[in-house]
């Protein structure tokens, strides 16, 4: 497909996407307290996209990721919160 | 347009679900054991679960027409239990030999924990012993990069499993590359919030091609779409993808991945 026609099927969705990402940094920013690790990863994660490099998605998802190597002692629980507290 | 569902939890649908799927064309639903979305309690829970994956949800399934296929394994988000998946899998070898199943699956890692790398070893171990196919489940969000790395090192360290034989579920942009340069299948789950849309499963075709790869719902007892495969396939076509390129992905290669177990057969 041609830039054009990815921008007619994608661009309204993008766009309407980007402006529910700023609205939720507004009102995380808006409420009390800090930030904490995954408003930290989010905010590195959107970092990766104003650049010209290629492979954004990649780049948002290893910015989530935990970068760790050695399996953890014990699950604590089952679930996934999005980014990781590691280092 | 004919399909099919590489991976749905299909004990959790409502029997509304196997008819829309018939009529969106759906030719054979797979079914890899799974998390209840509670910790059973002894390995009875899972006698009687592998006993719904092979005789009942078959029954449920034809009564549309459409074949069910389904994988036997303890689930990594019940591997903490050392103890009780040696009972289960134990237990496994006794249903392997029912015709609707394909292998062991969907083994894997959830939180990346000692136990269940120890578990994951323990099924791959069962696999290689019985000459299985292998369903992998990949981690969720911020774990599933370490998890499939993890995962990878096992696989490749043991010269018993053939790459082509294992299909690492649950891709994404991260990991789809080092799964497909190991030679393994990969798959693209289709989920809301936590895994693939339909857009972003087509770009990882666009970049990484057709071959060994495919599509999936995992539709369970969570929010999501039991129709998410044929849903992507129409995305396909509005992105100029001709009719013999999304058979390949939603047909032909599951098709050929799945042919390699003699339990794989589609009717006529």
């Amino acid at each position: 497909m041609t830039r054009q026609q990815i921008l007619d099927l994608y661009f309204l969705d993008a766009r309407h996407q980007l402006v529910a990402i700023a609205a939720f940094l507004d009102r995380a920013e808006r409420a009390s307290g800090k930030d904490d690790f995954r408003l930290q990863a989010f905010r590195a994660a959107l970092a990766e996209l104003s650049t010209k490099k290629k492979g954004k998605a990649k780049k948002v998802l290893l910015a989530f990721s935990d970068p760790t190597t050695k399996p953890i002692t014990k699950a604590q629980d089952k679930g996934a919160c999005g980014a990781s507290a590691r280092k | 347009m004919r399909y099919i569902e590489p991976h749905a939890h299909m004990v959790s649908r409502t029997t509304d679900d196997y008819e829309r799927m018939a009529l969106a064309g759906c030719e054979a639903v797979c079914e890899p054991a799974f998390w209840a979305g509670f910790d059973r309690s002894s390995v009875d829970g899972f006698r009687d679960y592998f006993s719904q994956l092979t005789e009942h949800e078959p029954r449920r399934a034809a009564k549309f027409g459409l074949k069910h296929f389904c994988w036997l394994c303890i689930n990594s988000k019940e591997a903490e239990d050392v103890k009780l998946a040696e009972e289960v899998i134990a237990l496994v070898p006794e249903f392997l030999d029912r015709n609707n199943v394909l292998g062991i699956g969907e083994i894997g890692l959830n939180k990346n924990s000692k136990n269940e790398l120890r578990v994951f070893e323990m099924q791959v171990e069962l696999a290689a012993k019985y000459n299985q196919l292998i369903l992998v489940h990949t981690p969720h969000l911020e774990d599933k990069l370490k998890g499939t790395k993890l995962i990878l090192d096992v696989l490749k360290n043991d010269k018993r499993i053939r790459p082509e034989r294992v299909i690492i579920d649950h891709v994404e942009e991260h990991t789809v590359e080092m799964v497909l340069d190991c030679g393994m299948w990969a798959g693209m789950t289709l989920y809301p919030e936590t895994k693939c849309t339909p857009a972003r499963a087509i770009d990882i075709l666009e970049t990484y091609g057709r071959e060994n790869i495919w599509m999936n719902s995992a539709c369970d007892w969570g929010v999501s779409d039991p129709l998410a495969v044929p849903k992507t396939a129409l995305e396909m076509k509005k992105r100029g993808h001709v009719a013999s390129a999304i058979e390949q992905v939603i047909f032909k290669n599951p098709k050929k991945f799945l042919s390699q177990s003699r339990n794989f057969k589609l009717g006529k």
